[in-house]
């Protein structure tokens, strides 16, 4: 029996997992990652348009500070997201954006004086301030009233993560590649560590801590098409869900990004749009004004890629053999804007479709179709980071349900959300590793790991004829199909009905290699399994919730219901057997929100069934704002919603004309 | 399960790809090439075919994809004699049509075209001690020290290196000598020398790399110059580097 034992455990080497193993190694844990790549080829790697972080620096930002980007991020989760979560966040970002600096992340700086930049497709003049000289730039985004997404060109993440990786090495954090986390050890709903399986060797490991926490990122691979690389596969999050006591929040809640590249599915960010970059029908028609008069190009992702679905529906897409699209124009930002800020871009495109998106006029146009991108849902933690239902175990950035995005994540709120909560969700995880004791027991211990031992044994020995790669396709199909971007009660009951039937399919296969170690088939013969049960959960969840919510769009139901769906789905497995997860529901309470709900300022109009208790609590906050005419921002904040912090991280802002004001 | 070793689509050329297998940890195993024929498709990358004889030919074969876009480093393979980044390969590059895989040389062997580069890497980084070092405390809360913008971008262009290990794959002195830190380590101590942020010395970074297995361990072939998928400027860089450490 092999057993490593550290203080802290750490599933997931992107950017959360990384930062939250920094908070531990500052406090003197013995600290270990677990990745199953190089930690430094982790999805963050690929966030290309940036950071958001309400730094105020540009001319275009302005104005801007936590409250500002609390409002953009309520807005944009369509009210979805945990509002104290939203406030911890926007208070430590323009923290994490200036660690990183220290940290020796590039950051674009500002230059002073004119720039030309393009807005709404004119050519218009900014001018920046000889005090802002030097600090840190900002982009415009989708969904946003400043310019806020700090970058490093169109390499955001690349610079973020290998600056946070290395931080990480400085400090003796260990990091174990190659391998993979297959079950959480618990015992009386205390997290233990979890069973590793060596993906080189196929040796199983019992990784033992004081807390565990599940990095792990988001499970866009279960749909057909995605941005996400190829190992996000949601595993961390099946593995908690597996435990039958964690609570997976919101997996219904999927995020599809306007303009990934068609037809291999890479992203181009959102800064093409940001920047000035324009959507074109395939009569060359700048249609997005139509339909969103007010944002245009940058409202939420949620709101463009259905405006971009209903406008090729109104048979307007561009046909391909690859299915219709519609194009992307960021030839109006000019050659060189193009070869300094959006390069990846740029070399995107000219690998992957010989297109030169620098060239003039319709030679440079990009062909782009909305795909899977982002998982708002995932593990349901406490604002500490912690499981409600499971003690020790924690979780940050994409797999995690904290929940900062709601129903609909902003661009620039992902990486952002990943160093932050690796901040702030790292030190409590830290504190609670520190404040602990060891609690397994060695017959624990090996329970778990003969469990995993038996269970690959039992796959060795599957003498079945269904083939798990062409249960996969089928799998990813029917979520692109019927769990996507448009939904209705027909198809979802489809889904939740075919998924289940493959569910059960995946015992009737048979793996050609019988080795244990080295056996890619055997890896996909205990994934998929794990991939259905997250994709259950997400058809299930979106088949109860009846109403359009963010990302969650239901034609059948196209009102948002704060009356009746202000709630947060809950799925769990109670039982091994179980073929189908088992849903419940977590009230939000409008009267603790510092924004209650209203409409979006995008989006379609009067499709909103009110909360009774909206318009109770708007009388609320203003009687609180009339009964203290005087205070400032800060003290009016605290009145209206209380959040805590890490003591480290209570400290106000500074920003440029203004001061901690 | 029985699956032609040929995979019919539709109309394209057939291409043949003969890929490198061995399995280090069975003892079974010897190494030799195995023969693909597929049917290529408008735009297939290696990416693309070799998802294609995983799934449908030979659910055994190994390799290592995660991005698939150029960005994330983890796919660099030999293609016909080349070391290059596989996804961002097509293959109508090969006007024969036939297309030899093998593991990137210098780096340990997991499987057929899988070898780990992260312990590699993670042990490069520590020993040219890749980031910042600085005795001022700094205060998050504050404003961010000024750095100049020119400055900025140059650092970035530096620091754009992916760490796939195409360099080193491409290096005589590598393969000669196997503690050389190659033209990634070189160019990851070129990036932080010219990092305001960063309070080291010349004479601090000659403790790091100036012996053979650092700066003075290039022969200036530029084998990886000319391979490196970012095309990032190593033979300036190096040259930088060496005639501020001859100085030292």
């Amino acid at each position: 029996m092999k057993i490593v034992y550290t203080d802290a455990l750490i599933v997931g080497g992107g950017l959360a997992g990384l930062r939250s193993a920094i908070a531990a190694r500052e406090k003197g844990l013995d600290t270990i990652v677990l990745s199953m790549v190089p930690v430094k080829r982790s999805h963050s790697s690929a966030a290309q348009g940036g950071m958001q972080a309400s730094l105020g620096n540009t001319s275009m930002g302005e104005g801007d500070n936590e409250d500002v980007h609390f409002a953009d991020t309520v807005r944009g989760s369509d009210w979805g997201c945990d509002q104290e979560v939203a406030r911890m966040f926007v208070a430590t970002a323009p923290k994490a954006i200036r660690e990183l600096a220290a940290w020796g992340v590039p950051w674009s700086r500002i230059r002073r004086g004119d720039h030309t930049v393009v807005i709404n497709g004119q050519k218009e003049t900014i001018t920046e301030k000889d005090e802002a000289h030097g600090l840190i730039n900002a982009r415009d985004f989708g969904g946003t009233k400043k310019w806020r997404t700090c970058f490093t060109s169109d390499a955001t993440g690349h610079t973020m993560l290998y600056a946070v990786a290395n931080e990480a090495l400085r400090r003796g954090v260990a990091i174990h590649d190659k391998k993979e986390a297959i079950s959480i050890i618990h015992e009386n709903s205390r997290a233990l560590g979890v069973v590793v399986r060596d993906l080189l060797n196929g040796d199983l490991i019992a990784y033992v801590a004081k807390g565990t926490m599940i990095a792990t990122g988001g499970y866009g691979r279960i749909y057909k098409q995605s941005t996400n690389a190829i190992i996000c596969k949601g595993i961390g999050t099946a593995i908690a869900l597996e435990t039958g006591i964690v609570a997976l929040g919101n997996m219904e809640a999927v995020q599809f990004h306007p303009t990934p590249i068609v037809p291999s599915g890479i992203l181009l960010t959102e800064g093409c749009r940001g920047d000035g970059g324009v959507l074109r029908d395939k009569d060359g028609y700048r249609f997005m004004p139509d339909y969103e008069p007010e944002k245009k190009e940058l409202a939420s992702r949620d709101v463009v890629s259905r405006r971009m679905m209903e406008h090729i529906r109104a048979g307007k897409g561009v046909d391909s053999p690859y299915g219709q699209h519609l194009w992307l124009d960021i030839s109006i930002l000019g050659r060189e804007h193009i070869e300094k800020n959006l390069r990846d871009v740029q070399d995107i495109s000219k690998t992957f479709n010989g297109i030169d998106p620098a060239d003039e006029g319709s030679k440079g146009w990009m062909p782009v179709l909305p795909m899977q991108h982002y998982s708002m849902g995932g593990i349901r933690t406490k604002s500490t980071g912690e499981s409600p239902t499971m003690e020790g175990l924690f979780s940050a950035g994409e797999a995690a349900c904290w929940d900062l995005h709601g129903f609909n994540r902003l661009g620039g709120n992902s990486v952002s959300e990943a160093v932050v909560s690796g901040m702030i969700v790292g030190e409590y995880f830290a504190q609670y590793c520190k404040d602990t004791h060891l609690h397994a027991h060695t017959q624990t211990i090996e329970k778990f790991l003969r469990k995993e031992s038996d269970y690959l044994d039992e796959i060795l020995a599957y003498e079945g004829d269904e083939d798990i790669f062409d249960i996969k396709d089928q799998m990813r199909n029917i979520m692109q199909e019927k769990v996507g971007i448009f939904r209705d009660e027909e198809g979802l009951f489809y889904a939740v009905t075919e998924l289940e039937k493959l569910l059960q399919k995946t015992k009737q296969i048979k793996v050609g290699s019988k080795i244990r170690g080295n056996n890619p088939e055997l890896n996909e013969a205990y994934r998929v399994p794990k991939m259905i049960k997250l994709a259950l959960c997400a058809a299930k969840g979106a088949l109860e919730r009846r109403e359009s919510r963010g990302a969650h769009f239901r034609e059948d139901y196209p009102k948002r219901d704060d009356a009746n769906w202000l709630r947060r789905t809950l799925a769990t497995w109670p039982n091994p057997d179980d073929t189908m997860p088992t849903l419940s529901y977590e009230a939000l309470d409008v009267m603790t929100m510092e924004m209650p709900p209203a409409f979006r300022g995008y989006g379609r109009k009067g499709q909103l069934i009110e909360h009774p208790k909206s318009a109770v609590r708007e009388e609320e906050i203003e009687a609180v704002r009339a009964s203290m005419p005087d205070a400032d921002r800060h003290a009016l904040q605290q009145a209206l919603m209380g959040y805590d912090l890490p003591e480290k991280y209570r400290e106000k802002n500074e920003r440029i004309g203004v001061g901690y004001e | 399960m029985n699956k032609s070793h040929t995979y019919d689509h539709d109309s394209g050329r057939k291409i043949t790809l003969s890929i490198f297998r061995y399995n280090p940890s069975n003892p079974a195993s010897e190494p030799s090439f195995r023969e693909y024929t597929l049917t290529e498709t408008p735009g297939m990358t290696l990416y693309i075919a070799l998802t294609k004889i995983y799934t449908s030919i030979d659910h055994d074969l190994s390799f290592d994809f995660v991005c698939r876009a150029g960005i994330c480093g983890s796919c660099a393979m030999v293609v016909n004699g080349k070391p290059r980044l596989a996804c961002k390969t097509l293959t109508s590059e090969f006007a024969d049509a036939r297309i030899t895989l093998m593991p990137l040389p210098t780096f340990k062997h997991n499987k057929d075209l899988s070898v780990d580069t992260g312990n590699w890497m993670n042990a490069m980084s520590l020993k040219v001690e890749s980031w910042i070092h600085s005795k001022e405390q700094t205060d998050i809360s504050r404003i961010e020290k000024r750095v100049d913008p020119d400055t900025a971008d140059e650092i970035f262009e530096l620091d754009r290196c992916i760490e796939c290990g195409i360099c080193l794959a491409s290096c005589s002195t590598r393969i000669m000598r196997e503690d050389f830190i190659g033209a990634v380590g070189l160019n990851r101590v070129a990036r932080f020398s010219i990092d305001p942020h960063d309070e080291r010395t010349d004479e601090d970074f000659y403790e790091l790399i100036g012996d053979d297995n650092g700066i003075f361990g290039c022969m200036s072939l530029m084998g990886c110059e000319d391979h490196c998928p970012k095309h990032l400027p190593l033979q300036s860089r190096i040259a930088y580097m060496r005639r501020k450490m001859v100085k030292v």
